[in-house]
C-alpha cells in the first residue's frame, strides 16, 4: 500500500487561535480514511488546507499528495488533481436540474454552446454509478437529501474524483439512506477511489474504515487500524477521558398524565386531500421521557410542529388534553401559554435569530416576564440570560455574544434556554443532539434529566436509535403518519423497533395502501 | 486611558476607551463620520454651515426624511422595503390642500384626518405583504405609482395653495419665546432665552438617565463602558446640545417641527430598544420562522410597521406641504430613496434584523449636511447627486467590511 495523502506538521493560526498544531495524517491510496474528533477539534479546518481554501503559504508544514508536494491556492487546484469535498451543506442549486447541478461550472459544451445530449447521457452514466433512479432533468428542488447526496457524489464523480472527502455525509440521513451511502463508499473502494469519512457516528465508522485518525484540541491524538477500532476506544480518544456511560443515569420517578393526545389527524398543507398524520395517540406522563422513532418522513417532525400551535399542516383534528383539561392549540401563543414547548430540529433556521445575541434570543419566547407593560427591564433580561448560560454550561465570553459565533452544541443550549425560560409543562425536543460533539451530547442528556426529574413531560425525537433507547422510559414507533408500536424501556430494542416499523410497512402493502 | 477596574463581564478584551470604541467602532463610526462632514463643510464654507439661520434651514429641510426613516428603520429592519413613502407624502400633501383650499375644512380637522388616511395608506399595503406573504417591493411599487397617480389626479397637474398660518406652522413655525425679558436683562440683543432654557433642561435629563441607567447596571455587576468614556460621551453630548441650543436661540428659537422630530426620534428610540413590541421586530426581520415559533405574531408586527409607516409618511406629507406653502404634483418626488439611503448609511441591514434609530437619523443628517454643505459651496446638483451616490456605497461598505471583521 502506498500512501497518496501525506499531510505533515500541519500548523495553522488564526488571530488569538491555533486552530491545528502540528497535526499529521496520512492517507494510503484505495482506502476508506476515518476523521473524528469533537466539534472544535479542527477537523474542518484541516480539509479547508488540504483543499486550498486556506492556501499554500497560509499554514505551516507540507502536503505530499501522491507523492508529490502539492501547493494549492484554491479549490481549484485541488479539484484539478481529484481531491473532490462534499460539505454537510449541500451545495446544490435548488432550482436547476440534476444535470444542471453536476456539470456546473464544469458544462460539457461544444464551441461555447451547453450540448445538452452529451450532458444528460453523461449525467445518466453518473446517476446509475451512484444507484439514483431519476431522470437527469430533475430538479433539484424535488429530491430528498438523501437522494441530494448521491447527486453531490455523482457530481464528484464527474471530475475524475482520487481522493473524495466527506463532511458528516450522513448527517441528515436516515439509517437506510446512511446504510447505502456507506454501500457506494466500499464499491469506490473497490473501484481504487480513496475516501475520507469525517463522521460523528461511530457506529458507521467501525463499519466501513479501513483506518482512522483521532483530532483533539487541533492535534492528532491517534492512528487507529481497522483492527483496533471500537466505539469505546474511538470516544475515549475523542474526549480524552473514559466515557463509561454514554447516557446520564436516572431513576424515573414518573407521576400522573400530563398531557394526552388523541386521533391527531393533520393534513398536508399544500395538498389537502392528503392526509400526513393519521389518528396518532400520546399519552407523556409528569417526569416522563417519551420517545418517537421512526424513519425519516415517518412524520415524527409534522406531528410535533402540527401540535405545537398548528405550525404545519392544515385540516387538523384532535383533542389535546393538558393536566385533564381540554386545550385548543391554535397558534404557536396558545401552545406556549398552555405549558407546551417545541424545540426544532433546524435549530439555525427555525430555532435562533442567528444574527442576535445569546441574551435575546433567551429571552424570545417569553419576553413578557422580563418586561413590565411592555417595556423592557434590560437588567432583569440580562439576569435571566447570565442565570441560563451558567446552569446549562454555555461556553462563551458573554451573553452579548451573537449566537451565529457560538458552535452547535452551545447554539443548542440557547434554544433549550429559550424554552426552558418559558417555563413548559411538556418539552418537544426534535433532534437535540443533531450535529453535536459527544462531550455536549452529554450534557444534552443530563439537562434532560433534569427536566424530567423536575416533574416536566419529555417528548423526545430521535434519528439514532441508541439515544431514545438510552434516554426514554417508552418509545412511540412511527411510520407513514402513525403510531405502530409502543414499547416500554425494557422491551424495546433496535430489533423490535426495525420489527414494528417493517411489520406496519408490510400491512400497508397487503392492503394496497400508497406508497 | 482609563484607570478604571473593570467590572461585570465584560465584552472581551475591552480594555480602555481605545479598545472599548474599537469593540463598538459600528455605533459609533457613522456619529464620527458625521462629526468628520460637518468639520469639513464648516471649514469649506469659512463657518456658514452652523450659522444659526443655516443650521434652523438644515433642520427645517431634513425633518420630513428623518420623520419617515424612522417609519423606514423598521420597515427594513423587520426585513421589508416600502417605495411608496415618497408618493404616499405627495398625495397626503395634496389631500390636505384640497381639503383646506378648496373645502375650507379646518386645518387641525384636516391634519387628522389626512393623518388616518396615511395611516390606512400603509396599513392597506401591509394587508398584501403581511397577510398575503406578497414581497413588499412589488406591492409599495404599485403603491408609489398609484399615488403618484392619485396625487396627479387630485391636484388636475396644478399646484393648490396658499394655506393658512395656522397650517404652515406646522413647519415654519417657531415655538414662541415665554421669556422675553431675559436677553434686555442679559444686555444680549437677541435671545431666545425658552429655547436656551429648554436645550439646559434637555441636557440635565440626559445627564441624569445617562447617570441613573449606568448606576442600575452596576448594581448588577453589568456596566462594560470604561468609565472615562462614559464621561467623555456624555460630555460631548451635552456640549453638542448646548451649542446647537444657543445658535437656535440666537436665531428664532426652535422651530416647530423640530419639537415634532424630537419627540418622535425619542418616543422611537423607546420602541426599539426598550419594548417587547420593539424587541419582536427586530426578531421577525432576524429570522421570522424562529419569531414565529417562538410564539411571535409577525404577521400582525409586519402589518402594525407598514401602517406605522403610513402614519409617519403622511406626517412628513403634510410638513413638506407646509413649509413650501403649497402643494404641488411633484413634491415628494424620490423622496424614497433619500429615506431609503439614510437607513442603510445608518447600518441597517437589508435582510433585516439590523439597525437603529440613532444610526437612521445620523444616517439622514449625513445626507442631508452633505447636501446643505455642497449647495453652500454651490457645486453643480450633477456632481451632488455622484458625491451622494458614492457616500452610500462607502458607508454600506465600511459596515460590511466591519461585520466581516468583527466574525
Amino acid at each position: 500500500m502506498v500512501p497518496i495523502l501525506q499531510m505533515q506538521g500541519i500548523t495553522k493560526t488564526f488571530p488569538g487561535v491555533r486552530a491545528l498544531d502540528n497535526v499529521n495524517l496520512t492517507v494510503m491510496a484505495g482506502e476508506i480514511h476515518a476523521l473524528v474528533g469533537e466539534n472544535g477539534a479542527g477537523k474542518s479546518t484541516l480539509m479547508k488546507v488540504l483543499s486550498g481554501v486556506y492556501p499554500h503559504g497560509s499554514y505551516e508544514g507540507e502536503i505530499l499528495y501522491e507523492g508529490r508536494p502539492a501547493r494549492f491556492s484554491g479549490i481549484h487546484d485541488s479539484e484539478a488533481e481529484g481531491i473532490i469535498i462534499i460539505h454537510q451543506e449541500l451545495a446544490l442549486v435548488p432550482l436547476l436540474s440534476i444535470a444542471e447541478n453536476i456539470y456546473l461550472g464544469n458544462e460539457i459544451t461544444r464551441r461555447g454552446v451547453i450540448d445538452w445530449p452529451e450532458t444528460y447521457k453523461r449525467t445518466e452514466a453518473l446517476l446509475a454509478k451512484v444507484g439514483l433512479k431519476e431522470s437527469p432533468q430533475t430538479l433539484i428542488d424535488s429530491l430528498g437529501v438523501g437522494k441530494q447526496q448521491l447527486v453531490e457524489i455523482a457530481k464528484a464523480l464527474s471530475k475524475r474524483v482520487k481522493l473524495l472527502i466527506l463532511d458528516e455525509p450522513t448527517a441528515a440521513l436516515q439509517e437506510n439512506d446512511s446504510q447505502k451511502l456507506l454501500d457506494l463508499l466500499m464499491e469506490f473502494r473497490a473501484q481504487g477511489i480513496t475516501s475520507i469519512l469525517i463522521s460523528h457516528k461511530l457506529n458507521e465508522i467501525a463499519r466501513v474504515a479501513d483506518r482512522l485518525t483521532v483530532l483533539r484540541d487541533g492535534a492528532t491524538v491517534s492512528d487507529i487500524e481497522r483492527d483496533a477500532i471500537t466505539e469505546a476506544r474511538i470516544i475515549r480518544d475523542m474526549v480524552g477521558r473514559d466515557m463509561a456511560h454514554r447516557y446520564p443515569d436516572r431513576t424515573p420517578k414518573i407521576g400522573e398524565v400530563l398531557m394526552q393526545v388523541e386521533g391527531w389527524t393533520v393534513h398536508h398543507p399544500q395538498h389537502a386531500d392528503r392526509q400526513v398524520i393519521r389518528g396518532c395517540d400520546l399519552t407523556v406522563r409528569k417526569g416522563e421521557v417519551v420517545g418517537i422513532a421512526g424513519l425519516m418522513g415517518a412524520g415524527r417532525t409534522e406531528f410535533a410542529m402540527s401540535l405545537f400551535g398548528r405550525s404545519w399542516g392544515q385540516k387538523i383534528s384532535g383533542k389535546v388534553t393538558l393536566k385533564g383539561r381540554a386545550v385548543a392549540l391554535n397558534t404557536v401563543s396558545d401552545a406556549i401559554a398552555a405549558g407546551l414547548a417545541y424545540v426544532t430540529e433546524d435549530r439555525k433556521a427555525l430555532g435562533l435569530v442567528l444574527d442576535e445575541t445569546i441574551l435575546r434570543n433567551t429571552s424570545l419566547a417569553n419576553l413578557g416576564a422580563v418586561a413590565t407593560r411592555g417595556v423592557i427591564d434590560a437588567n432583569r433580561e440580562r439576569k435571566v440570560a447570565e442565570d441560563y448560560r451558567s446552569a446549562l454550561n454555555t461556553r462563551t465570553p458573554s451573553v452579548f455574544q451573537k449566537v451565529v459565533n457560538l458552535s452547535g452544541g452551545n447554539q443548542q443550549k440557547v434554544v433549550l434556554a429559550k424554552w426552558l425560560f418559558a417555563d413548559p409543562e411538556v418539552l418537544i425536543l426534535d433532534e437535540p443532539t443533531r450535529g453535536i460533539d459527544v462531550g455536549a451530547k452529554f450534557e444534552i442528556y443530563s439537562i434532560i434529566n433534569q427536566l424530567a426529574d423536575q416533574g416536566r413531560g419529555v417528548i423526545m425525537i430521535s434519528s439514532e436509535m441508541p439515544e431514545l433507547l438510552g434516554m426514554c422510559d417508552r418509545i412511540y414507533v412511527m411510520n407513514r403518519g402513525a403510531f405502530v408500536g409502543e414499547l416500554t424501556r425494557d422491551e424495546a430494542s433496535q430489533e423490535r423497533i426495525m420489527e414494528a416499523i417493517m411489520a406496519a410497512d408490510g400491512r400497508e402493502l397487503r392492503v394496497g395502501g400508497e406508497v | 486611558m482609563s484607570a478604571t477596574p473593570q467590572t461585570g463581564t465584560g465584552q472581551g478584551a475591552s480594555g480602555g476607551v481605545g479598545a472599548y470604541l474599537k469593540n463598538n467602532m459600528r455605533q459609533y463610526g457613522m456619529l464620527l463620520a458625521l462629526l468628520a462632514i460637518m468639520i469639513f463643510f464648516q471649514i469649506m464654507t469659512d463657518g456658514t454651515l452652523m450659522k444659526p439661520v443655516n443650521l434652523t434651514n438644515l433642520f427645517l429641510q431634513n425633518s420630513y426624511i428623518i420623520i419617515m426613516a424612522l417609519g423606514m428603520l423598521l420597515v427594513i429592519v423587520c426585513g421589508h422595503i416600502d417605495l411608496s413613502v415618497g408618493s404616499v407624502a405627495g398625495f397626503i400633501g395634496a389631500l390636505a390642500a384640497v381639503m383646506m383650499v378648496d373645502y375650507h375644512i379646518h386645518p387641525l380637522l384636516t391634519i387628522i384626518l389626512t393623518l388616518a388616511v396615511g395611516a390606512m395608506i400603509g396599513a392597506a399595503q401591509g394587508y398584501w405583504i403581511a397577510y398575503w406573504r406578497i414581497p413588499s417591493f412589488i406591492v409599495t411599487l404599485a403603491g408609489m405609482l398609484v399615488f403618484r397617480g392619485a396625487t396627479l389626479w387630485l391636484l388636475n397637474g396644478k399646484s393648490v395653495g396658499p394655506f393658512s398660518k395656522g397650517f404652515q406652522s406646522l413647519s415654519t413655525g417657531f415655538v414662541p419665546d415665554a421669556l422675553p425679558f431675559v436677553a434686555p436683562a442679559l444686555g444680549l440683543e437677541r435671545l431666545n432665552a425658552l429655547t436656551m432654557l429648554a436645550g439646559v433642561v434637555i441636557v440635565a435629563v440626559i445627564l441624569w438617565s445617562a447617570a441613573r441607567a449606568r448606576a442600575r447596571a452596576a448594581a448588577y455587576g453589568m456596566a462594560d463602558e470604561p468609565f472615562a468614556f462614559f464621561i467623555g460621551k456624555n460630555a460631548v453630548i451635552a456640549l453638542a446640545m448646548l451649542y446647537i441650543s444657543w445658535l437656535l436661540a440666537t436665531f428664532r428659537g426652535v422651530p416647530n417641527v423640530l419639537v415634532t422630530m424630537g419627540i418622535l426620534i425619542v418616543a422611537y428610540m423607546f420602541i426599539t430598544n426598550s419594548t417587547t413590541i420593539g424587541r419582536r421586530i427586530y426578531a421577525t426581520g432576524g429570522n421570522e420562522k424562529a419569531a414565529k415559533l417562538s410564539g411571535i405574531k409577525t404577521e400582525r408586527l409586519t402589518f402594525l410597521t407598514f401602517a406605522n409607516m403610513g402614519f409617519l409618511a403622511a406626517l412628513a406629507g403634510l410638513i413638506f406641504a407646509a413649509r413650501l406653502n403649497t402643494a404641488t404634483p411633484k413634491a415628494g418626488v424620490g423622496f424614497e430613496l433619500d429615506v431609503i439611503a439614510a437607513v442603510f448609511i445608518g447600518g441597517a441591514s437589508m435582510s433585516g434584523g439590523v439597525g437603529t434609530i440613532v444610526g437612521a437619523v445620523v444616517g439622514a443628517f449625513i445626507m442631508g449636511v452633505m447636501n446643505n454643505g455642497m449647495s453652500i459651496l454651490g457645486i453643480g446638483i450633477d456632481y451632488q447627486q455622484v458625491i451622494k451616490g458614492l457616500v452610500l456605497l462607502a458607508a454600506v461598505i465600511f459596515d460590511v467590511y466591519n461585520k466581516s471583521k468583527s466574525h
